[in-house]
């Protein structure tokens, strides 16, 4: 577990927050800009020191003010990957890498070897090289790979996408959905971006003017129909995972496995069995209290409603419960709820037009922003 | 050409230039990265203090020698009894003064060169495991050279160029502490040194021409070192 707690204040910015993280995948702090998420990153990695707080990671305390304890920064044995990259100008690509891996490596064979990192990463070619002639792209690859050979046990990413491309954004935001689980290295990612937060989150942490406003699993708390932030955002919707089980190329379309029912997307890359994580807008999904015929809409799923969260908006947000368990998220008028009577318990059927769906998630609203 | 007296001004003058930078060079290292990088108490007296000598004149900052390290001075007096070594009127003497004149210079264009590294790199460093030594050495060091090599060579210009401080504290001794400047003055005050002081002038002039040419070299190689193009 991350178990963090602390309390802080950068001139007249006052933080208080506490999350509990499970150390393995993405914990993904989000909120908007000045709501302190790099603040906390900070203090994680031992760069602040907050008035009071305890800070754990696995079985090491990194701090604890009532104690005493406090593990410098250089002890804490962290990846960080910063937005700018800093790589060091006056060393190679090659120097850069290894920087931390001298520092850090210890007798026998490293945890994080050198060779795959180069080969995931892709800068196999650039170790010659020298950071002002590598592409924005390539020196955030490097970046990250310097994290990674440093043999951290978190790495700390904050913001690493955000002075990049958008081409490149999708490069590096792919890599980076392969990168935590490849190197079994848990992660801590601040982002302001919805679409960062879709693609890559297992766990999340929602924080706004220092202060954390929900916090659980990725998939409970971005389905939930009233989760500060994010609820009543026009992408609100739910992260659901779904395996292919079948491909259907000649049509542009994926089938994939969502509860007891089959949905199809527009094609995505995979083989059978894979899971696939998408994003259903709840904009994108429509109410029916009868099964529709004679309709353009691909998929048609039985559900029943869980709760309804009305919106300060006005609308409402209604969370279904699928056949078979998995969550959606539908946003519907005032008006619809009453012509459908839709109360909790009720049967419906939510229509999902296939070229909606978001996936992999995030993909979509990462080229919209 | 020159008289051997004046060449003994020429070897002088490099000596006690050389010698005041090599020694003021590491001390103005150190008190520009403190003043770039810490905040403690007494740094704005240590500024002051680090300024003076660009602000007082040069006569001055020599009598202030001369009451600190003369032979009754209370550093002077400790370290004739200690070390039986004696700076006043002596060519150390003579790079102590040209050195406390040029020192503010070296420090501010240290300062500058290390004011203008990003924190952010170094934090990286050290979230890589660097510790302080190890950072300073790999990292803040070599980015700063460009910055430590042009306070060498503005240091070295005004050693040379030192005139009041010098001939305070340490006089003016042929072949001690008579650097360039001293031996044109002194010249000047003999009647019929005027050839004298003309070729030693146009010696200063050769000297600086080429010290300048060196340490343009030394510059340029300084700043590729530190940007390593390919």
């Amino acid at each position: 577990m991350i178990d963090f707690e602390a309390r802080a204040s950068v001139g007249e910015f006052r933080l208080d927050v506490s999350f509990h993280a499970p150390e393995t995948g993405t914990t993904v702090l989000f909120g908007p800009s000045g709501a302190g998420k790099s603040t906390v990153l900070a203090l994680l990695a031992g760069a602040l020191r907050p008035e009071s707080g305890r800070i754990v990671v696995g079985n090491e305390v990194f701090l604890d003010t009532k104690s005493g304890t406090s593990v410098a920064l250089e002890d804490r044995h962290l990846g960080w990957v910063f937005q700018d990259g800093r790589l060091f100008p006056h060393l190679t690509v090659a120097q850069n890498l290894d920087y931390g891996l001298r520092r850090r490596a210890r007798p026998g064979p490293a945890r994080i070897e050198r060779q795959r990192v180069l080969d995931v990463l892709g800068i196999g070619a650039l170790l010659e090289r020298w950071p002002r002639d590598l592409s924005g792209g390539e020196r955030q690859r490097v970046a990250i790979g310097r994290a990674l050979l440093a043999q951290p046990r978190l790495l700390l990413m904050d913001e690493p996408l955000a002075s990049l491309d958008l081409a490149r954004k999708r490069e590096i935001l792919e890599l980076l959905a392969s990168v935590g689980a490849g190197f079994a290295t848990p992660t801590v990612y601040v982002t302001h971006s919805v679409a960062e937060l879709l693609r890559l989150a297992d766990h999340v942490v929602l924080l706004d003017r220092g202060r954390v406003l929900a916090e659980g699993p990725a998939r409970e708390v971005i389905g939930r129909g009233d989760t500060p932030l994010l609820a009543t955002r026009s992408d609100a919707g739910a992260l659901v995972e779904a395996p292919i089980v079948a491909q259907r190329p000649e049509r542009g379309a994926t089938l994939l496995r969502l509860g007891s029912d089959e949905i199809q997307i527009p094609h995505v890359a995979g083989e059978i069995g894979r899971l696939v994580r998408l994003h259903v807008i709840a904009n994108d999904v429509i109410l029916a209290t009868e099964r529709p015929r004679a309709i353009s809409v691909r998929n048609v799923l039985a559900a029943s409603v869980h709760r309804l969260a009305p919106r300060a908006d006005g609308a409402v947000n209604v969370e279904l419960t699928l056949a078979g368990g998995p969550r959606l998220l539908a946003t519907v008028t005032q008006e619809a709820v009453r012509d459908l009577a839709l109360t909790p318990g009720l049967a419906v059927f939510a229509l999902l037009k296939s070229v909606a769906i978001d996936a992999p998630a995030g993909m979509r609203l990462l080229e919209e922003s | 050409m020159l008289t051997s007296g004046e060449w003994q001004a020429v070897g002088v003058s490099l000596v006690v230039a050389t010698r005041a930078v090599a020694v003021g060079l590491p001390l103005a290292l150190v008190i520009a990265w403190f003043l770039a990088r810490r905040r403690f108490p007494g740094r704005t007296l240590l500024d002051a203090l680090v300024h003076a000598p660009l602000v007082l004149p040069p006569v001055v900052v020599g009598y202030a020698l001369l009451l600190l390290f003369g032979v009754r001075g209370p550093i002077g007096h400790w370290l004739d009894a200690t070390f039986g070594a004696r700076l006043v009127f002596t060519s150390a003497g003579a790079s102590l003064a040209a050195g406390v004149i040029a020192f503010p210079m070296m420090v501010r264009a240290i300062r500058i060169a290390l004011e203008g590294i990003d924190p952010g790199i170094e934090l990286a460093a050290r979230s890589l495991g660097a510790r302080t030594v190890d950072r300073f050495l790999s990292i803040t060091l070599p980015l700063a050279l460009p910055g430590i090599v042009a306070a060498a060579i503005v240091g070295f210009a005004v050693c040379l160029g030192e005139f009041g401080a010098v001939i305070t504290f340490a006089a003016s001794i042929p072949g001690e502490t008579q650097t360039l400047p001293l031996a044109i003055y002194a010249a000047l005050q003999t009647p019929g040194g005027e050839d004298t002081a003309l070729k030693l002038a146009l010696v200063s002039l050769a000297v600086a021409v080429v010290a300048l040419i060196a340490a343009e070299a030394l510059g340029r190689w300084a700043r590729r070192w530190a940007a390593r193009s390919p």
